[in-house]
């Protein structure tokens, strides 16, 4: 029997700024297996690395709490779920804008949700007030050749 | 991280040696501005070829010590990024006001 996805792999954290590295090392580890060229690979480190940074300085102010990601395959598509039981986003819309900042000290530049927007296909924000935030990533991997020729002659043959 | 000040120039180069996120950059930045204000730096190149990520944490790292140079009149190059470490520049507007140098290209050699 078929499942909704192919593969799915789940992590748990302490919001540690220390385990950024560690949260986009494994996320690119598992999407290794759609075989992504190096800048897939390369935009879809940065687009974790900014959505865990957020749940951790943002969501739970660097207090200490737990970060969730959930990432799935579908076909040649990669789906990533980061989510915090933080303290959430008032307003999304006006976080999501390029620029926008609630942290200017921390020299931060207010691009994060720019970057993930640019580095991924899809970026879906779901977020209530003192409850948390789940952001949903998706792209698609268009694969070495060498895969797709594989591919291929296993459809054929 | 590696420094070396090059008295004749009077140039200070900044060799990255860990990839720069939320977690790296705060002590990066303490760094970098301590052998700052120490040299007063005509020219200051930050290095990037010896780390492979960026995230958007960089965009601070680097207009935070553009301004400080900037005010002690000197200048500010970043050499040998990456192409996402690129587009992270060219999105938010880094790299109208700071010389950015790309690395050649080394596409498979990983």
């Amino acid at each position: 029997m078929k499942g909704l996805y192919d593969n799915e792999m789940k992590l748990e954290f302490l919001s540690k700024t220390n385990n950024e590295a560690f949260a986009r090392i494994t996320v690119a580890a598992f999407v290794s297996q759609l075989d992504p060229t190096i800048d897939e690979l390369s935009d879809i480190k940065t687009a974790v690395s900014e959505a865990v940074t957020n749940s951790i300085i943002h969501g739970y102010e660097e207090e200490e709490g737990i970060v969730r990601v959930v990432s799935r395959i579908f076909g040649n598509s990669v789906e990533i779920e980061i989510s915090d039981n933080g303290k959430g986003i008032a307003n999304v819309e006006e976080a999501r804008k390029p620029l926008y900042t609630s942290k200017p000290n921390l020299e931060r530049s207010g691009m994060g949700f720019t970057i993930m927007e640019s580095f991924m296909d899809d970026v879906k924000v779901e977020s209530a007030l003192g409850l948390g935030t789940k952001i949903t990533m998706r792209k698609r991997i268009s694969g070495s050749q060498e895969l797709r020729l594989r591919q291929e002659q296993i459809c054929e043959g | 991280m590696i420094v070396d000040f090059r008295k004749e120039e009077k140039s200070l180069i900044f060799v990255l040696t860990e990839d720069v996120d939320q977690h790296t950059s705060e002590k990066i930045r303490r760094k970098m501005d301590n052998e700052i204000k120490r040299y007063i730096p005509r020219k200051v190149i930050f290095d990037f070829s010896n780390i492979s990520f960026m995230d958007s944490a960089g965009i601070g790292m680097v207009l935070g010590r553009y301004k400080l140079i900037k005010m002690l009149d000197g200048n500010l190059e970043i050499i040998n990024v990456n192409r996402s470490m690129k587009k992270i520049f060219d999105m938010s507007g880094v790299s109208r006001i700071i010389n950015i140098i790309e690395e050649e290209s080394n596409e498979g050699v990983i």
